[in-house]
């Protein structure tokens, strides 16, 4: 068994004025993969490296299984960090680069042997475990090294950035199989990423943090769908969803010219003003004189669909100067073009609301 | 256009081909420097009368790898100095090549792989793990996470009779306002990993000396990093009555190359007892004494060495009383430069100046023993060139051998991460690589796809 939990668990550099991880609530499932996901500075680094026992816990605790490993020195947690070292020993097969840290920890040849063909046949590499890695693909070196990580069969892998440093190509096919490695091994993982497909497209769950302070923990799906705050609701999506700030008026909320209708038990939650937030894939080309009113700037067509940006319509300039963008996904040939002026209705079922004040979604 | 991020602009660097991946390069621009295993290409390049060493990697690691090492510089850590950044690089079909990041070649630095290739002692093995460990606490006193310690990401040169370590590899390294215990033991253990698997792999090639242990080597590195440390940081508490211990303890730290340059001393209300902590202590402690007195640039040990001669010089031209500047003008004048001159301009390839003083200063010594009288500092040079230093490989720029005691070669000389050449096999199947070219095969998309999402999930509850 082995969950990670973190309870209240607080990071604060000397010198900071506030903390690099506030407060951390988390709970992570035997087996399950979860992605942190955040900007630069969210803390979502510093929070797998209080796990990893690289950064000191000032508050609160850390917990692997029913192990308290707070003040546990980084060698007797049971982790492993995958990706750490993959320079590949051109002396050495394939077999003894996968094995050659249980050489160190005394682990009896039998059993290391066993392990190691274990986890080459896991990452298809039993045709390579006698062979020099000279000849090795970059896809196969990186198996390699995952493979040094899964024969020591640790509790938890904690994989910190681990695509950051390779190209495009082998981004992509490193990331599907990490995913599939990791479902079919089901070892609890600790993935940070500042990248949110890879967060959504990998995770089971994925906590979003923001400066220190974790936002949201759910499934990619919620998080799209239900996101809890107006961090989460922006940072998650490409493109972003809209979000709409207008003054609460009797039956919604006015956007130009047009009320947004909400439904009078929302706007209670609301104050004078509230955000209204729609993915673009929620707005549609409105045929009457109801919707968002906005002026098109850009049209962009792939093939069956299109994206059609503009900014709301009847600003000032000044106003127009600092109006988000707004973005609508449409079929393609909408019929629109630069320069018109058009609305925007938006899928009311699926629309959020947003308190201005609390950044709290309220619909 | 490709575009140069650099400190220093060298005019030599434009006409490179940059348009041309870096494992591609003409064999005419290139070095074959021994040098340790890499993930990335790495080439020696020879730019102008420099050579330089060229890694080829994508951006963000490239900036990243520069600034920390620009910052290591600063702080007068031994690090490589990097000279520039090449990025917008284009290939011939205007495709984008990885940017190079490009660092100044060590003047007369071993990687570890041409030291063994000639055998080593334990000894020799013993002054490597030293070097390298010295440079771990150096490292660790700026708050630098190194993150990947290994000999590959080590430059040694020779420092008197023994070694110093300089880091050539940033990649994954990070500062830190100040390392914790946890962050330290992180580095010691990737340490001791990667360097058993270094002398696992030299035993794999026949390389380490049959005598030689890859785990009796590595537990050295634990205690001789715990005593270092120890000594610089550890805090001391005496008695009132033992103050000569404050005058000790910074004794001990420059013999071992430090100066204390804030040492906190805190005393009991009653002054019963006393607590001293060194909290800020710079290595070069006899190197700067060096470069003050002589204005020469020497490794720590080398400069110890000289400084040694120094006094003795002073003592033996009874001029105690005569300010040591002055004294030390005279030594310069009339005992280093005329050894240094003394070198044959064909030999100057194979140690550096303070080495070879150091090399004479031994060879006299052996020589007035033998002779049982003392030998003239000129009688020693002739014969320590005769002797010994013709007989030395050259180690400015020494050339890789490319091959082992039993004549194995490299597959590519200029990347010795490639192995060696043995008979041609053909690929065994790999069902990742099958999977992964087979028509139906879905890849993770690179775009936010919510409605592939949307299906798999449906896929996946149906599935439960």
């Amino acid at each position: 068994m082995a969950t990670v939990t973190f309870k209240d668990a607080t990071r604060v550099y000397p010198g900071a004025d506030h903390p690099s991880v506030d407060k951390l609530n988390l709970e992570i499932g035997d087996g399950e993969f979860m992605v942190l996901v955040g900007p630069s500075g969210c803390g979502k680094s510093t929070s797998l490296r209080m796990l990893a026992g690289l950064e000191e816990v000032n508050s609160g605790q850390i917990f692997i299984g029913d192990r308290d490993v707070t003040s546990l020195p980084p060698k007797d947690r049971d982790i492993a960090m995958v990706f750490q070292n993959y320079a590949l020993y051109p002396h050495m097969t394939v077999a003894d680069n996968m094995g050659f840290a249980l050489k160190m920890q005394n682990v009896p040849k039998a059993e290391r042997d066993a392990r190691v063909a274990e986890a080459a046949k896991l990452l298809g590499l039993e045709e390579f475990l006698n062979r020099k890695p000279k000849a090795l693909s970059g896809g196969q070196r990186q198996r390699v090294a995952m493979g040094r990580a899964i024969v020591r069969q640790p509790q938890v892998f904690l994989m910190d950035e681990p695509l950051s440093n390779l190209d495009a190509k082998l981004r992509v096919s490193t990331r599907t199989q990490i995913a599939a490695l990791q479902s079919r091994l089901g070892v609890t993982t600790v993935y940070v990423t500042h990248d949110q497909i890879e967060a959504m497209t990998m995770g089971d769950r994925v906590a979003v943090m923001r400066d220190g302070i974790l936002q949201q923990v759910d499934s990619p799906l919620t998080l799209y769908d239900k996101p809890d705050n107006l961090f989460v609701a922006g940072f998650i999506g490409s493109p972003a969803m809209n979000l709409i700030k207008g003054r609460v008026v009797e039956g919604g909320v006015q956007i130009g010219d047009w009320v947004v209708p909400v439904a009078r038990e929302v706007l209670a939650k609301a104050g004078d003003t509230a955000t209204i937030g729609i993915r673009p894939e929620h707005l549609t080309l409105s045929d009457t004189e109801a919707g968002i009113p906005i002026d098109v700037s850009v049209i962009e067509e792939l093939g069956a669909d299109g994206y059609v940006y503009g900014t709301l319509s009847g600003l000032s300039e000044d106003a127009r100067l600092t109006a988000p963008q707004l973005t609508a996904r449409t079929h393609a040939r909408s019929g629109t073009h630069r320069g018109s002026k058009v609305r925007l209705m938006p899928d009311l079922t699926r629309m959020h609301v947003f308190n201005d004040s609390t950044q709290k979604r309220i619909s | 256009m490709p575009r140069f991020l650099s400190a220093q602009p060298d005019s030599n660097l434009l006409p490179l081909p940059w348009d041309v991946p870096l494992a591609d390069w003409p064999p005419d621009l290139l070095v074959a420097l021994p040098r340790g295993i890499s993930r990335h290409v790495v080439r020696f390049i020879r730019v102008g009368q420099s050579v330089y060493a060229a890694k080829e990697v994508i951006e963000e690691v490239a900036l990243h790898e520069y600034r920390l090492l620009q910052d290591l510089h600063r702080l007068d850590t031994p690090a490589v100095e990097p000279l520039a950044v090449v990025t917008g690089r284009l290939d011939a079909a205007r495709q984008p090549l990885d940017p190079v990041l490009l660092t100044r070649h060590l003047e007369f630095s071993l990687p570890y792989r041409s030291l063994f290739a000639s055998g080593v002692r334990q000894e020799t093995v013993s002054q490597l793990l030293d070097a390298l460990v010295v440079l771990l606490v150096r490292l660790h006193l700026v708050g630098f996470l190194w993150g990947d310690v290994s000999l590959s990401n080590v430059l040694f040169r020779r420092d008197a009779g023994e070694f110093a370590a300089y880091l050539v590899d940033a990649e994954t390294g990070e500062f830190h306002p100040r390392l914790s215990d946890g962050q330290r033991n992180h580095d010691l253990d990737i340490a001791i990993t990667n360097l058993f698997g270094e002398f696992c792999d030299l035993e794999a090639g026949r390389l380490l000396d049959a005598a030689l242990d890859p785990r009796q080597l590595v537990d050295q590195i634990n205690s001789r990093y715990a005593a270092l440390w120890g000594e610089l940081t550890a805090a001391e508490e005496f008695s009132g009555g033992d103050l000569h211990r404050i005058e000790g303890r910074v004794r001990r730290l420059n013999s071992l190359g430090f100066d204390v340059a804030e040492l906190e001393v805190t005393t009991a209300v009653d002054g019963s007892s006393i607590r001293i902590q060194p909290k800020v202590v710079d290595a070069g402690h006899h190197s700067r004494r060096l470069l003050r007195l002589t204005g020469l640039d020497t490794e720590e040990n080398q400069a110890r060495r000289l400084l040694n001669d120094l006094d003795t010089f002073r003592a033996r031209t009874d001029q105690q009383h005569v300010d040591e500047a002055i004294v030390a003008h005279q030594w310069l004048r009339e005992c280093f430069e005329p050894v240094v001159r003394a070198i044959p301009p064909e030999l100057t390839g194979k140690r550096d100046p303070a080495q070879i003083f150091h090399e004479v200063l031994d060879y006299r010594w052996f020589a007035s023993q033998r002779a049982d009288r003392e030998v003239p500092l000129g009688d020693a040079v002739q014969g320590y060139i005769q002797d010994v230093l013709r007989g030395l490989p050259d180690e400015a720029m020494s050339e890789d051998l490319g091959e082992t005691p039993d004549e194995r070669r490299l597959v590519n000389p200029f990347d010795p991460s490639q192995g060696f050449v043995d008979e041609a096999e053909e690929a065994p199947f790999d069902p990742w690589e099958a999977e992964a070219v087979a028509p139906d095969t879905e890849l993770l998309p690179d775009v936010l796809d919510i409605d592939a999402l949307r299906r798999r999930e449906a896929e996946r509850r149906a599935s439960d």
